[in-house]
C-alpha cells in the first residue's frame, strides 16, 4: 500500500460507491474491494496499468480525465478519488469542482511543492526539486501544476470547498507532531478530504 | 506438424443440429412454428456447469467460428485466433458455444430452408428476425444444453448487440457481458450503407423477389455489390492505404502512395480494373456471393437497423440497463468508422448512469471495424486477461 492510500482508506466508507480518477494498477480498489466491500471504478489511461486492472478484477475505463467527466451524473458516487495525479492535469481546480459535483465527498492527495525540501533545492541550488516523489526533471515531467498546501488551502476556500480533513506525510507514510504544526514545510505529500459547503 | 496438431487449436470439429420444436414468437408479431439450430462447441463443459462461454456472431459469421471441418479446409473458423487453447478464449478453462443464428444461412433455420408450410424454400418468406429474437431463440439453446448462467457472452459488432440484448432481457443468466467493436443502435449513415447494400441484392434481375432458388438462378452480381460496400465500411483509409499502397512505399518514405497501387503497371483508360482496391473489393465479393445466401444478407442488414433496445424505454438507454446483474467490458477500435469508439462510449455512459460495473477499452488499430476479428496483441490480450480473471472468480480463488 502507498503511503497516502492507507490514510485515505480511513476516510472510504464501507460498501459506498467509489470513482478513482487515475487508478493506476487498480491496487487500491482491489484492497478497497476486499476490505470494505466497496463498488469502484476506475479511469485510466496507461494501457499497462488498465490491463493490471483487468486481471485484478478492478473494473476500468480508458478515459483521459484531461477531457472532462461530463459522463458522469451529479451525485452517482459516494467518494472520488485522486491520488497522486492534480498536478498532472490541464485544469486541475476545474476537476475538483467536477469531483464534488459527482461524489458527495473527495479525497485529493498530492505532492507537497511547499515541502523544506523543494524550498531549499529552489534556494540553495537554484535548481528545479528533483525528489523520490518528484522525479521528473522540469522538462519531461508529467507534472505542470505544482501547488502547496497553503496553495491549495486557498483553492478550497476560493472556491467554497469545505475541508473535512487535511493530513500530511513524508514519503515513507510517517506523521509527526512536527508536520502537524508545519504542515506546509514539513509534509512531503499532502491528503485532503473535501466536500461541498 | 500438421496444423491439427498445433496445440493453439481446437483441431478438426464438427457442428451438431439442434431442434426446437416449441414455436417462438417473434418481435414482429409472427411465429416460427419449429427451428434447427447448427452450433459447435469447444472444451469441456465443468462439473458444476458454470464455465460456458456464448459466442454470438456478426453480420456474416455462423457456428463455425474456431477449428476446422476437414483436413481440406483452408482457413479455420472466423474467430480461431482468439478461440483455443491457451488463447484469449482459451477452451482449457471455458466451454464455448457457437451457433449459426436464426435466418443464417449456414444449417440453421432460415430462408434456404423449407418451409414445412408451402414445401419450399421460405426464401422472402422467412420473417424478419431481430436480435431480441435471436437472443430468445439463444437461450433455449442454453436450457437445452443444461447450462443455467453463462460465465461471459462475448460478441463483436452484431454480435455485440446480442450481448447488449442478452444483459437486457436475461440478466440472470450471465456474469460477463464483452461487447466488442458493437453500437447502442445504428446511425442514419449505418442504416444508409445497408439500404445501399440491400437495393444492390433487390435490385440484381435474378433475385425474382427472393425467390430465386425456385426459380433456378441467384443475384450473384447483387450479393457481390452489397459485400463490396459493406467491406468499404469494415476498413479504415490508413488500411486501405497500406494494404494498396505498397508499390512506391519504398521510394517516398513511407508515405505510401495512398494506397493507388495499380493492378498491372499501367492505366488502361478503359473501365476495367485499374488500381488493385478495385480488384481486393472485386475478389472480396465474388468469394463471399459464392457461399452466401442472399435473403440472409437482408434479414441480417434488418435485424441490424432494427436494433435499438432503448425503445422499450422511452429512448433511455439506461434504463434499459436497470435490472443487468453482470459485469460489462466494452472494447472499440481508434479507425473503426462503422461503429467508431464514440459508440462504444455511448454504451458505457449509460451503463455508469445506470450504476453498472462496466470496464472499456479504446484499442490504438489501423484496421477499422474489422480489427474486433485480427489478432492485436493489445486487444486480445485484455481479452485473455479478463476471462483469465472471470475463470479465477468461478474456481473461487480470485484475487
Amino acid at each position: 500500500m502507498r503511503p497516502d492510500q492507507e490514510i485515505i482508506a480511513r476516510w472510504i466508507e464501507p460498501g459506498s460507491r467509489v470513482l478513482d480518477l487515475g487508478c493506476g494498477d487498480g491496487a487500491l480498489l482491489a484492497w478497497l474491494r476486499g476490505q470494505k466491500g466497496v463498488e469502484a471504478i476506475g479511469l485510466e489511461i496507461d494501457a499497462a496499468n488498465i490491463e493490471r486492472c483487468l486481471g485484478a478484477g478492478v473494473a476500468v475505463i480508458e478515459q483521459n480525465l484531461n477531457e472532462g467527466l461530463s459522463n458522469f451524473d451529479s451525485g452517482s458516487f459516494d467518494t472520488v478519488l485522486l491520488a497522486q495525479t492534480l498536478q498532472a492535469l490541464d485544469n486541475p481546480a476545474e476537476l475538483v469542482e467536477e469531483m464534488l459535483r459527482i461524489g458527495r465527498n473527495g479525497i485529493v492527495t498530492f505532492p507537497n511543492f511547499g515541502n523544506w525540501k523543494s524550498r531549499l533545492d529552489l534556494l540553495l541550488r537554484g535548481r528545479m526539486p528533483v525528489s523520490e516523489f518528484m522525479p521528473h526533471a522540469w522538462h519531461n515531467t508529467p507534472n505542470i501544476h505544482f501547488c502547496t498546501v497553503r496553495d491549495f488551502d486557498a483553492l478550497c476556500r476560493d472556491r467554497n470547498i469545505r475541508v473535512l480533513a487535511r493530513t500530511v506525510v513524508n514519503s515513507r507514510h510517517e506523521g509527526s507532531w512536527a508536520m502537524r504544526a508545519w504542515p506546509n514545510f514539513l509534509g512531503e505529500i499532502a491528503i485532503y478530504h473535501l466536500t461541498r459547503q | 506438424m500438421s496444423r491439427f496438431d498445433d496445440p493453439a487449436s481446437v483441431g478438426l470439429v464438427s457442428p451438431q443440429r439442434y431442434a426446437f420444436d416449441e414455436p417462438l414468437i417473434l418481435r414482429s408479431g409472427k411465429s416460427l412454428p419449429a427451428y434447427e439450430l447448427m452450433v459447435e462447441t469447444y472444451g469441456e463443459l465443468n462439473a458444476d456447469r458454470s464455465n460456458a462461454v456464448l459466442i454470438c456472431h456478426a453480420l456474416s459469421g455462423d457456428h463455425h467460428a474456431a477449428g476446422y471441418h476437414s483436413e481440406d479446409d483452408r482457413k479455420p473458423g472466423w474467430w480461431d485466433n482468439c478461440i483455443g487453447p491457451d488463447k484469449a478464449i482459451d477452451t482449457t478453462l471455458y466451454f464455448v458455444v457457437s451457433l449459426n443464428n436464426l435466418g443464417g444461412c449456414g444449417g440453421s433455420t432460415g430462408p434456404v430452408s423449407i418451409n414445412p408450410a408451402t414445401g419450399k424454400h421460405y426464401g422472402p418468406d422467412f420473417p424478419i428476425i431481430t436480435v431480441r429474437d435471436w437472443v430468445n431463440s439463444q437461450v433455449r439453446l442454453m436450457d437445452r444444453l443444461g447450462i443455467g448462467k453463462w460465465a461471459a457472452v462475448i460478441g463483436g459488432s452484431l454480435g455485440g448487440m446480442q450481448v447488449l440484448r442478452w444483459a437486457i432481457s436475461y440478466p440472470e443468466r450471465l456474469h460477463h457481458a464483452i461487447a466488442i467493436a458493437a453500437a447502442p443502435k445504428l446511425s442514419a449513415q449505418n442504416i444508409a450503407f445497408n439500404e445501399v447494400a440491400r437495393q444492390s441484392i433487390t435490385s440484381d434481375p435474378d433475385f425474382r423477389e427472393g425467390r430465386y432458388l425456385e426459380h433456378g438462378v441467384y443475384p450473384k452480381h447483387g450479393l457481390m455489390l452489397a459485400r463490396m460496400v459493406g467491406h468499404i465500411t469494415y476498413l479504415s483509409d490508413p488500411a486501405m492505404r497500406a494494404k494498396f499502397g505498397k508499390a512506391l512505399a519504398g521510394l517516398r518514405d513511407q508515405q505510401g502512395n495512398f494506397g493507388r497501387d495499380l493492378r498491372s503497371g499501367s492505366l488502361s483508360f478503359g473501365f476495367n480494373v485499374d488500381f488493385e482496391v478495385e480488384s481486393y473489393l472485386r475478389y472480396q465479393g465474388e468469394q463471399f456471393s459464392g457461399k452466401f445466401d442472399a435473403n440472409t444478407y437482408l434479414l441480417m442488414t434488418k435485424a441490424l437497423d432494427y436494433f435499438d433496445p432503448s425503445v422499450d424505454y422511452e429512448g433511455d438507454l439506461s434504463r434499459a440497463f436497470a435490472n443487468s446483474d453482470c459485469r460489462f467490458l466494452l472494447i472499440s477500435f481508434s479507425t473503426d468508422w462503422r461503429f467508431p469508439p464514440d459508440r462504444s462510449r455511448e454504451i458505457v455512459n449509460q451503463l455508469l448512469r445506470a450504476g453498472k460495473r462496466v470496464s472499456y477499452l479504446e484499442i490504438e488499430a489501423d484496421q477499422g471495424h474489422d480489427a474486433f476479428l485480427l489478432p492485436i496483441p493489445r486487444y486480445v490480450d485484455a481479452l485473455s486477461t479478463y476471462l483469465g480473471n472471470a475463470h479465477r472468480e468461478i474456481r473461487g480463488d480470485a484475487p
